[in-house]
């Protein structure tokens, strides 16, 4: 039974074997380690995001009295003590005339408010590098013991955009920036990219014309993304002349990027319904318009949407085409219409990224979770979209 | 005289070409009005393609040129002013791999019925779906599943659900493209009584590589060989007394 049995008594006996199997488990080995590998590394990176990006939900607040007066109406450093001026935030004070605007009541009160302390405090008061001043550290510190400092909910992050001011800034305009981009972006390609891959698959002769076509798609798909912000900076504001930095142009210079990945992927899942199903519609008398419409592209429509979306998360993390167009810009301001300037999310990161106080690097952090988070969502409704329309044979 | 007035279909001179290869050869016959005539031959010997001539399928192969005319019913289908999807919706045709919609069955027979206008929706159409149903000899089987997938059926089944479908949108001559090669015994013969029934009021012409289906159930029978129609007569007259010496080896099995 053992292995080892002589020659002569295993008709079956491989002299090989062992160096076979020995072969094959070290095979095994490899391609496991290789996938061992790769969710390490993936492990690292939302580990580290996470560990970066989580304290930046929290931010510092301090209670002290607000006045609300003339003089602090005049200068907004007046509003708080003294001693204090150097730890808030000065966004948090450039509020007060708002507040008393909605507020008129607020007049000539003294009030205890949570007010935002400034980022360096905020770094120091989560054990990052800092840069307060001894005496302002003792303060805080005695504050923290009464209760009177805490990490409250980063509502500020979304609600604001960008601002120069770390502990004011927020990821909102991005937000929304990337929304409207992605819109006009699906707008233009999904409908341009499933005709194309309709009128190639079901319609077009094969003949050279179509083949350089096809080949010439192909191509545009491993073309670098800068070269379509390039294009969408000559065609669509120097030609054209639409609003530089803004969701319309970004999203049209995305569609262009994306319109290949779509094609490909319809034409895919077109090819892949099969030819039967034409057969017997023309066999019944139906017309082309008829096949194609109501029983060819319900069967590939899952398939469409896959690749689509692909292209959708693809596009959503693309910077490079849209720095050239503009809409790395310094945008505080949230887009309300597709025609205003804005900024994306990914564009956001790469501007934070490059921002030298510490606070920004958890902001950096926090952002790519809400990126991730939003493309998880989306690659999840994917496969959600796949499986109900999934027609069962 | 009595033979030309019950011709449906009259085929003449019919050359067909993929692109270089000359698939099929000067090919000439009439095609009796409710009769069903079998087309049999080796693979490759262009019986399907012949049969796919008929309805005009083949223009869908951009390789392909025809060369002839098929007359039916006092015109040929391939002048100009013929348009092929009129015409295959009056010579429907079943194929090989039963392939229903992957819709109800309900849907599988009313789709194309509606399309074509033969009736609206609501209670005609309840009607010719049942109509076709009970035809096809699939009624008592589905009546209760009738919005069930039609891909939910057996392959007899599905076979018979296609041939509802065709008949649903009520052509006057129905191709069958070995019909009864994909599936087992049991649904060959029933799908075969079928036939048999069926004839009463269409014209059937069906691609075979059973000889023995073809002697079962064919008037007529046609012989094909390397794109040539080498004989055809009535089948009797095919499996017992062959002219030619080409169908007789086939026949009795030399060859094919």
């Amino acid at each position: 039974m053992s292995r080892s049995t002589p020659k002569s008594d295993n008709p079956f006996y491989d002299a090989s074997l062992n160096a076979r199997h020995f072969r094959a488990k070290a095979f095994k080995l490899f391609t496991l380690s290789s996938i061992v590998f790769a969710i390490s590394f993936l492990l690292f990176f939302l580990g580290d995001m996470v560990y970066k990006g989580l304290p930046d939900f929290q931010q510092a607040y301090i209670k002290i009295d607000v006045s609300y007066s003339e003089k602090s109406l005049a200068s907004i450093r007046q509003a708080v003590d003294k001693k204090y001026r150097r730890v808030v935030s000065r966004s948090w004070l450039r509020g007060i005339p708002r507040q008393v605007e909605a507020n008129p009541e607020l007049m000539n009160t003294t009030q205890t408010r949570w007010v935002l302390l400034n980022h360096q405090v905020d770094q120091y008061l989560k054990g990052h590098y800092y840069k307060v001043k001894a005496k302002n550290i003792k303060l805080i510190d005695a504050m923290q013991k009464e209760g009177k400092v805490e990490l409250q909910f980063n509502e500020i992050f979304f609600t604001h955009g960008d601002s120069k001011i770390p502990e004011n800034s927020g990821f909102k305009s991005a937000i929304i920036g990337s929304i409207l981009t992605l819109l006009v972006m699906m707008v233009v390609a999904f409908p341009l990219g499933v005709m194309t891959a309709v009128y190639l698959e079901e319609f077009a002769p094969d003949n050279r014309w179509t083949q350089l076509i096809e080949i010439n798609i192909n191509n545009l798909a491993a073309i670098p993304s800068i070269l379509f912000g390039l294009l969408g900076l000559a065609v669509f504001i120097t030609l054209f002349g639409m609003p530089r930095s803004s969701p319309l142009v970004g999203g049209l210079t995305l569609a262009l990027m994306t319109l290949p990945v779509i094609i490909v992927s319809a034409r895919a899942a077109l090819r892949s319904v099969p030819d039967n199903i034409r057969q017997a519609g023309y066999g019944l008398g139906l017309t082309k318009i008829q096949v194609v419409q109501d029983h060819v592209l319900p069967l590939a429509f899952p398939g469409i949407m896959t690749g689509s979306i692909i292209g959708l998360a693809h596009a959503m993390g693309e910077t490079a085409p849209l720095i050239i167009i503009g809409m790395i810009a310094f945008i505080p301001d949230t887009p309300t219409s597709i025609f205003e300037a804005a900024t994306v999310m990914p564009a956001q990161l790469f501007t934070w990224a490059g921002m030298p106080e510490r606070a920004y690097v958890e902001r950096t952090a926090a952002g790519i979770m809400v990126l991730i988070s939003v493309l998880i969502t989306m690659n999840t409704f994917a496969i959600y979209l796949r499986k109900k329309f999934e027609v069962k044979w | 005289m009595k033979q030309e007035k019950n011709t449906k279909i009259q085929v003449r001179d019919l050359n067909l070409y993929y692109g270089d290869n000359h698939a099929l050869h000067n090919i000439s016959m009439d095609i009796q009005e409710n009769k069903i005539t079998a087309l049999i031959g080796p693979s490759g010997c262009g019986k399907s393609t012949f049969l796919r001539c008929l309805n005009r399928m083949n223009d869908l192969i951009t390789s392909a040129k025809i060369e002839g005319e098929v007359i039916i019913d006092d015109k040929n289908i391939y002048d100009k002013d013929v348009d092929e999807v009129a015409v295959r919706k009056r010579i429907g045709m079943v194929f090989q791999q039963p392939n229903p919609f992957p819709k109800s069955i309900y849907e599988n027979i009313a789709y194309a019925a509606l399309k074509h206008g033969i009736v609206k929706k609501g209670a005609s159409c309840d009607e010719l779906v049942e109509k076709s149903l009970i035809q096809a000899g699939l009624w008592e089987e589905v009546k209760h599943k009738l919005s069930e997938p039609g891909t939910s059926l057996s392959g007899g089944q599905q076979q018979r659900l296609c041939i509802a479908r065709t008949i649903a949108v009520q052509p006057d001559v129905i191709l069958m493209d070995e019909p009864t090669s994909a599936l087992d015994p049991i649904s060959t013969e029933k799908i075969e009584a079928l036939m048999l029934e069926l004839k009463k009021q269409y014209t059937i012409i069906i691609v075979t590589h059973n000889m023995q289906q073809a002697g079962r159930i064919a008037d007529m029978t046609a012989f094909f060989h390397m794109g040539d129609l080498i004989e055809y007569a009535e089948t009797e007259t095919i499996f017992i007394n062959p002219v030619e010496k080409k169908t007789e080896d086939y026949i009795t099995g030399r060859f094919g």
